[in-house]
């Protein structure tokens, strides 16, 4: 069975974000890159895919090379091999998804899979998009996924509650959390990834359909006021709730 | 409160290869996750998380510098340490348990025991099928072990220990301990194996430190020990001196940890305490306090990656290994207790890691050699002159 998943390179979630100075990209000085967070939950199912069924795991970034850090931790959690979509300009989900779409499209694997979004731009659109790409099956937001007689059962939150659908395969996947729970990489893991290959690959040039204009950070909020540390403070706070904050 | 983010003033990262900052990462992580939610339980407790023993196993937290083809990492010195200085922000006792698995137990097997030692022992250690312990120190031979009581003789295919061994980390849930002892006149190492007649190795309780740690006496009353279990390469005081040079190695990194971990909480609080209107961090006497902190872990941690560069090159010298365990935990327990300052009457409280870092690190600037003779074992090396007695 040959499984592909695809990671993404993004700061860390604790990142105090400074908008750069050409103001559409983030200052990168002295901010940590992860692994998506939803990504490992792909890659821990892949990685499961493979203990269970057999065949190897192929993990993919688009990106630069920073993107190998992410890549080489995916290989010390056990993927058997990488590849880096070496791009370094700026991307839409569309141009993104493109790039993938064309490379899985050629190694035709048994299943691919995504975190259901990648934490930076949120756009919860790259695994959807590589399956509509590729004419095969998408589930998406997944929290349980078995695999049976050549189909994939899969239960995907929905709005107040699960659904369980079927898919044939190969098809996307793209990983919630409570999917599992992510294997931390293995010391001795992470020394047998120096070995394992990373081959880079530049994909086709494709076009962004949408165009970043510019990024600003939220407003600062305005401080807080305490009205009292006390019992004695409730009559007025539900006064200013209702006649300054309207929110009562 | 945010996630550690690590220390890093000086872009020592820079310095470190992909493989060295995964390692330190992984072992942040399952740190931050797996050790600080539970550690403050355990330590009131006075118990060992041995929950924690497996996942450590599967990380591959013992003998991670050992050869591959024993389950071990094969890592270099540098991610050795770095692992060491994560495990020591948890807690000294979880480094304490990894030091003394890998350094004092695993590494004597490997490097006086036989193939045959190796091939059983050193796979069954790295998986945690079986914990180790080393007893050295004697109850009236502490920083003078050359002078130990326990006595082997040989007898009837193998040999008789009699004598007592005190302050031994994880004596009593130990399967295998390695044991220094005097064969005609000659010290030399033997595995004493749990459940062998006439060895008990009773829990020493009341301690102020290390509580989260098991500390034992090990004791040998006419203990039988067969030929095959003398580690046959290992011959006078500079064997287990060999040993205590590998842990006091990872001593001086996890150090770091600790600080790291008093520093981060003094730092936050310092920022979120009010008084006098504003955050203390803005009083020039906290600013100093935390100025020193800073520096001092920024000059340990250029100490310890040339430390390691050096073991990893092969030119470590066991006087620049007792330079680093001194400078660094001398240190580590000043920025402890400075943190507790800062953190005021809240710094006794097991809300904040401080007190519990500070106590443990007593015990740490005391064992595997204490300040005073790291100080005599470098001064005999700049001088010639040793000042021991």
């Amino acid at each position: 069975m040959k499984i592909v998943v695809c990671t993404s390179h993004v700061p860390d979630s604790a990142t105090k974000v400074n908008i750069g100075g050409d103001g559409k990209t983030i200052d990168k000085a002295g901010v940590n890159f992860i692994i998506s967070p939803y990504d490992e939950f792909a890659i821990e199912e892949s990685l499961r895919f493979k203990e269970k069924n057999g065949g190897e795991v192929v993990a993919v970034s688009l990106g630069g090379d920073p993107h190998k850090e992410t890549l080489r931790k995916t290989l010390a959690m056990g993927a058997d091999k990488a590849v880096l979509l070496k791009d370094e300009s700026s991307q839409d989900s569309f141009s993104v998804a493109r790039a993938i779409a064309d490379y899985v499209k050629e190694v035709s694997p048994d299943i691919v899979f995504f975190g259901k979004q990648s934490i930076d731009t949120d756009n919860a659109a790259v695994g959807s998009m590589v399956a509509e790409m590729l004419g095969i099956p998408s589930v998406s937001v997944v929290v349980k996924l078995e695999m049976q007689s050549g189909k994939v059962i899969a239960e995907r939150e929905i709005e107040g509650g699960h659904e369980k659908v079927e898919a044939r395969l190969p098809c996307v996947i793209t990983a919630q959390k409570g999917l599992n729970e992510p294997r931390y990489p293995s010391l001795k893991g992470i020394m047998g990834a120096k070995n394992k290959p990373i081959e880079e690959r530049a994909p086709a040039a494709r076009s962004p359909k949408v165009q970043l204009l510019g990024m600003r950070k939220p407003l600062p909020k305005n401080p807080g006021k305490i009205v009292g540390t006390d019992v004695s403070a409730v009559p007025q706070l539900v006064k200013l709730l209702h006649e300054e904050a309207k929110v009562i | 409160m945010s996630k550690f983010q690590g220390v890093d003033y000086y872009n020592l990262d820079d310095h470190l290869s992909q493989e060295e900052i995964l390692a330190r990462n992984t072992v942040r992580a399952f740190v931050e996750e797996n050790v600080i939610p539970i550690i403050e339980k355990h330590y009131r407790a006075g118990t060992f998380p041995s929950e924690l023993t497996l996942k450590m196993a599967e990380l591959g937290l013992f003998g991670s510098t050992l050869p591959a083809k024993y389950g071990c990492a094969e890592m270099n010195n540098v991610a050795y340490g770095l692992v060491m200085q994560e495990l020591e922000r948890g807690d000294s006792a979880i480094r304490s348990f990894a030091s003394v698995q890998s350094s004092l137990v695993m590494y004597p097997i490997f490097e006086f025991g036989s193939e045959k030692q190796k091939d059983y022992w050193l796979p069954r250690l790295a998986s945690a099928k079986a914990i180790g312990c080393f007893g050295l120190t004697e109850p009236d031979f502490g920083s003078n072990p050359g002078g130990m009581i326990t006595r082997a003789e040989r007898k009837g295919g193998g040999f008789v220990l009699n004598g007592a061994k005190m302050w031994i980390t994880n004596g009593t849930v130990a399967d295998i301990a390695v044991v220094w002892a005097k064969l005609d006149g000659q010290i030399k190492g033997f595995l004493v194996e749990k459940g062998t007649k006439g060895f008990s190795a009773p829990e020493m309780t009341g301690k102020h430190s290390l509580r989260a740690s098991v500390t034992s006496e090990l004791v040998f009353q006419d203990c039988f020990i067969p030929e095959e279990n003398i580690l046959a390469k290992s011959g006078g005081l500079k064997s287990p001196l060999k040993c205590l040079s590998q842990a006091r190695y990872g001593i001086a990194w996890g150090a770091l940890g600790s600080a790291m971990a008093c520093y981060e909480s003094a730092l936050n609080y310092a920022k979120s305490r009010i008084q006098f209107d504003k955050p203390i961090a803005s009083f020039q006497l906290i600013q100093e306090k935390l100025v020193y902190m800073v520096t001092e872990i920024t000059k340990a941690q250029l100490m310890c990656l040339q430390l390691g560069r050096l073991k990893d090159s092969g030119k470590l010298r066991f006087t620049h290994v007792s330079m680093a365990k001194r400078n660094n935990v001398y240190h580590a327990l000043e920025i402890a207790r400075i943190a507790r300052d800062i953190h005021g009457a809240n710094g006794i409280l097991d809300e904040y890691p401080v007190m519990r870092h500070m106590a443990n690190l007593e015990s740490v600037k005391t064992y595997e050699g204490t300040h005073d003779i790291h100080t005599l074992i470098i001064g005999e090396d700049i001088t010639g002159i040793p000042a021991y007695t």
